[in-house]
């Protein structure tokens, strides 16, 4: 085979690693063409994009913030997806741990609080580990189809809640009265999740960094949930790929036949997948309780509480390549166009569906990108394979 | 003059002779292969020019350029003489060109005369004339001696059966060349030959016809002119009187090979594995296996033969805890195994070549490394608790890949990019490095080239030498009486009958795996 000049593996790799930017730059792009038809100035538009989320200190936090729950949610969607089941549930799963951790920290007000949110964090995965289990074993056992039984599951989780929180978790204050909003209590202040703006402020000024004035980040409201969850992101990449639990997960998924032929369990660890899975969501939902809402409440269905966290942080781990590594640049991303299409909306006067299209061409453009690298990366493995078996054949003729 | 000639042209079908067709130059390019490289090939009415070489040769992408399934990057297809372009399989039908595929398209609910009309204009639209249909193909049947019922529903028939329904389906439309891509693969030895003697009339007749095959006997038994294919390329082409058996298979792999074994005499140990009476149900309910009863010694290979689909598939997966017995018992070691679990079993020393490699040996999608670690990994020292440890992973398969000629780039490559031979020296690797007490190995060189093929055969042996009781379950009756010590015949879910090597005759064998007893085959 004649050897190809413009052929360079270092270059192609170089392509395929930038590949998902470039399909966010056409969305944005073709973003940019819907913007223009609507009589506004795409620049301007943008403009205020980037500033709602990265433009100050409280932007870029509050990114972050939105981030936590997406990449929580997105590692679990990792790990089902690799092990070959579709969870949809990552909203119910949400709630459940919302729901646990709420009981818990009102249960036990005057307990010791690094205990409690030690407790409700603990719980809230148990609590998502258990709603996304049963659609595990429903699965593995019965064989009903999970994407089904994890929505329906949902919807069971977002109407236990209201009832819950319209009945037994009811804030006592609104009992009898005619409150406006049925909700919790609000758990007591030591439960928030710590705040780690005076942390990095520390830290700024350990390297010398901090300017005069000094705290800049003390005042913002990222807490220590993004720590939690990029620790996390870095042990499910470990457990997927360094351990045998991730191995067998990985080839449940990819092959159940020859995966039972070998010998491996398939059906505890169908279910195992969606333990996992369900368990980081719920984990989002606690974290999403003791971080940022301190109660629940029964009005706006789920979305008030998960900020639709369920579903995006499938995209967010489709567009990080179902890798836990990947899901993180992913999911900051994703929470840097939810934080930024608020500005942008205020700023150029177009509608909020004017950011659910901008993630839609995203998700188009990345899924097309994938299926483009694919092709390409498949073409290559065809010729290098060739060419070392020929090499193969040379050297095995005298 | 010119009327007698016109006559002579036509077929016993009443359509035209194709006297000659050529393909001339003829490239294929996939993404990054160049599957066919500047073929010239030609076949003239009245001959069987066959086309042999191994998987990945280049035999069926030239044949499916030629039917109109591929297009050719390169290259032109005269047809007497007279140059065709054909851009799918209604032109080649419509110029007399017909194709018997490996896998029958075939509709099995119904009927062989529904499936010949099937596509075709009715004489009375919009009604059927399914009457005359059947009418035309008992005339086909009787001038070509294809034996068929045309009123029975298709999946009543056995495989030989609905390979002459497609002959006809071609002949009825008017097919004056017709290819026939690996058309023995699934036949008994019997039926072989009953094909065979139809294709000897249609030769004859003045049919043109290509027949594409790997095995050397078959190919010198039936053709007038053989040409060779090796990498796309053709290696040669030869008339058959001259040709050799090593000689071809020389040309097919491109070096020397061994077509018969030196099979050490092993003194036979005690019994491995003993099954008895076990009954199994197929993936429809229907009782697969009824009532078995096999011994496999230590040091022995026993052969089970049989056509496909006569509950081989079914028995391995009972034996290997995949699929439940309804009755009897599997022994291994004297120690009941019945409805163990793969694992167990992999544990007490058991090995596994599973019938369909991609969807039962490997996982597609993961690398050559990951693939050869499916039993072990959970095992030290490749692992500590559930850690991983890459660097004993990585050691044991460049081993593994070094002792077992695995050609690959490197472990990282997707194995889905390997070669069926390599693939199957992959699984085998996998399943022998355990140093097994009993092997199933089910089909283990199907759809591997002659190279593989004669690799994995000395492996068998050699594990034999080690005293693994090798129960080999094979359609390929070759394969059997190479390597086999005894050997048994299944049919319908029974054993027909076990017979020594040394005793074992094909015409015997081949009755017994069309169901006739071994005392009455015999006699």
């Amino acid at each position: 085979m004649p050897p190809n000049l413009f052929h360079s593996p270092r270059l192609d790799r170089a392509i395929d690693a930038l590949m998902p930017l470039i399909a966010v730059l056409l969305a944005l792009l073709v973003g940019g063409l819907m913007i223009v038809l609507m009589n506004a100035n795409p620049i301007t538009a943008y403009r205020g994009l980037w500033d709602g989320a990265f433009g100050s200190k409280n932007a870029v936090a509050d990114t972050l913030v939105k981030a936590t729950p997406l990449l929580l949610v997105g590692i679990g969607i990792c790990i089902s997806f690799r092990g070959g089941v579709v969870n949809i549930g990552g909203e119910g799963q949400m709630i459940a741990g919302g729901l646990v951790a709420v009981a818990i920290g009102l249960g036990y007000k005057d307990a010791d609080p690094t205990l409690v949110i030690i407790a409700c964090l603990v719980g809230s995965f148990v609590a998502g580990a258990v709603w996304g289990g049963i659609a595990g074993v429903l699965k593995a056992y019965f064989n009903v189809n999970e994407i089904l039984s994890t929505i329906m599951l949902n919807q069971i989780a977002t109407f236990g809640m209201m009832y819950l929180v319209r009945s037994e978790f009811i804030d006592p204050r609104q009992k009898g009265a005619a409150a406006p909003i049925p909700e919790t209590e609000r758990l007591p202040r030591q439960f928030d999740l710590p705040r780690i703006g005076g942390a990095l402020d520390d830290l700024y000024r350990w390297l010398g960094l901090s300017g005069e004035g000094g705290t800049q980040w003390g005042t913002t409201l990222l807490h220590n949930g993004i720590i939690i969850a990029l620790v996390l992101a870095v042990l499910v990449y470990v457990l997927l790929w360094r351990t045998t639990v991730g191995y067998r997960i990985r080839a449940v998924g990819k092959n159940p036949r020859a995966s039972r032929y070998a010998g491996i369990p398939v059906r505890r660890y169908m279910v195992l997948s969606l333990v996992l899975s369900g368990g980081l969501a719920g984990l989002a939902g606690g974290i999403q309780l003791l971080g940022v809402r301190h109660r629940m409440n029964a009005e706006g269905g789920a979305i008030a509480f998960t900020g639709n966290a369920g579903f995006n942080g499938i995209v967010a781990a489709l567009f990080g390549g179902l890798h836990p590594l990947g899901t993180i640049p992913a999911s900051i991303l994703f929470g840097a166009l939810l934080v930024g299409g608020n500005k942008l909306q205020r700023t150029v006067q177009v509608p909020s569906a004017l950011i659910t299209a901008l993630i839609g061409l995203v998700i188009v453009f990345v899924v097309g990108s994938d299926i483009f690298v694919r092709r390409r990366s498949r073409r290559r493995v065809t010729v290098s394979v060739a060419e070392a078996t020929e090499a193969a054949e040379v050297r095995a003729s005298p | 003059m010119s009327t007698s000639s016109d006559e002579r042209k036509l077929l016993p079908t009443g359509h035209e002779r194709i006297d000659h067709l050529e393909m001339r130059g003829i490239v294929k390019r996939f993404p990054g292969v160049l599957a066919v490289d500047h073929v010239d090939f030609d076949v003239r009415a009245g001959e069987v020019h066959a086309l042999l070489g191994e998987n990945g040769a280049g035999k069926s992408t030239l044949m499916k350029i030629l039917y109109g399934l591929y297009q050719a990057n390169e290259g032109e297809i005269y047809l007497n003489r007279r140059k065709v372009t054909i851009k799918s399989p209604s032109d080649a039908i419509a110029l007399g060109i017909g194709m018997i595929h490996q896998h029958f398209m075939l509709v099995p609910s119904l009927t062989v005369a529904e499936n010949v009309a099937l596509g075709l204009k009715s004489s009375r639209e919009p009604l059927l004339d399914l009457d005359v249909v059947s009418a035309r193909i008992e005339q086909l049947a009787r001038t070509y001696g294809l034996q068929v019922d045309p009123s029975r529903p298709v999946w009543q028939l056995a495989v030989g059966e609905r390979q002459r329904v497609e002959i006809i389906k071609a002949l009825y439309r008017g097919a004056a060349l017709l290819i026939l891509d690996e058309p023995t693969a699934v036949l008994t030895p019997q039926e072989v030959d009953d094909l065979f003697a139809t294709l000897r009339q249609m030769v004859q007749d003045g049919h043109a016809l290509i027949f594409i095959s790997h095995k050397l006997h078959e190919v010198l038994a039936i053709s007038q002119r053989i040409t060779v294919l090796r990498d796309g390329r053709v290696v040669g082409s030869v008339p058959t009187a001259q040709a050799t058996k090593a000689e071809l298979a020389r040309m097919m792999v491109g070096r020397e090979v061994l077509l018969t074994y030196d099979v050490p005499p092993v003194e036979p140990g005690p019994v491995r594995l003993k099954i008895s009476g076990l009954r199994a149900s197929s993936d429809r309910g229907t009782e697969a296996l009824r009532g078995i009863d096999l011994e496999v010694r230590a040091g022995e290979i026993l052969g089970l033969a049989g056509v496909s689909g006569n509950g081989q598939r079914e028995l391995a997966e009972v034996i290997f805890g995949l699929r439940p017995a309804t009755a009897g018992s599997v022994l291994l070691d004297g120690q009941d195994i019945t409805g163990k679990s793969p694992a167990e079993l992999n544990r007490l020393g058991m090995s596994y070549i599973p019938e369909e490699r991609m969807l039962d040996g490997v996982i597609r999608d993961f690398t050559v490394a990951e693939n050869l670690m499916l039993q072990e990994h959970a095992q030290r020292p490749y692992s500590y608790h559930i850690f991983l440890n890459p660097r004993a992973i990585a050691q044991r398969c460049a081993n593994l890949i070094r002792n077992f000629n695995i050609r690959t780039p490197n472990q990282e490559t997707p194995i889905k990019s390997l070669s069926g031979g390599n693939i199957q020296k992959l699984v085998l690797a996998r399943e022998l490095a355990r140093e097994p007490s009993v092997l199933i190995a089910a089909q283990p060189t199907r759809g591997v080239d002659i190279g593989a093929t004669e690799y994995i055969h000395q492996r068998l042996l050699e594990q034999r030498a080690r005293g693994t009781a090798t129960l080999l379950i094979s359609e390929d009756l070759d394969e059997i009486l190479a390597l086999a010590d005894r050997i048994a015949v299944i049919y319908e879910g029974e054993i027909v009958g076990v017979v020594d090597r040394a005793q074992a005759q094909v015409e015997t064998l081949g009755l017994m795996m069309a169901g006739v007893r071994h005392e009455t085959a015999a006699g």
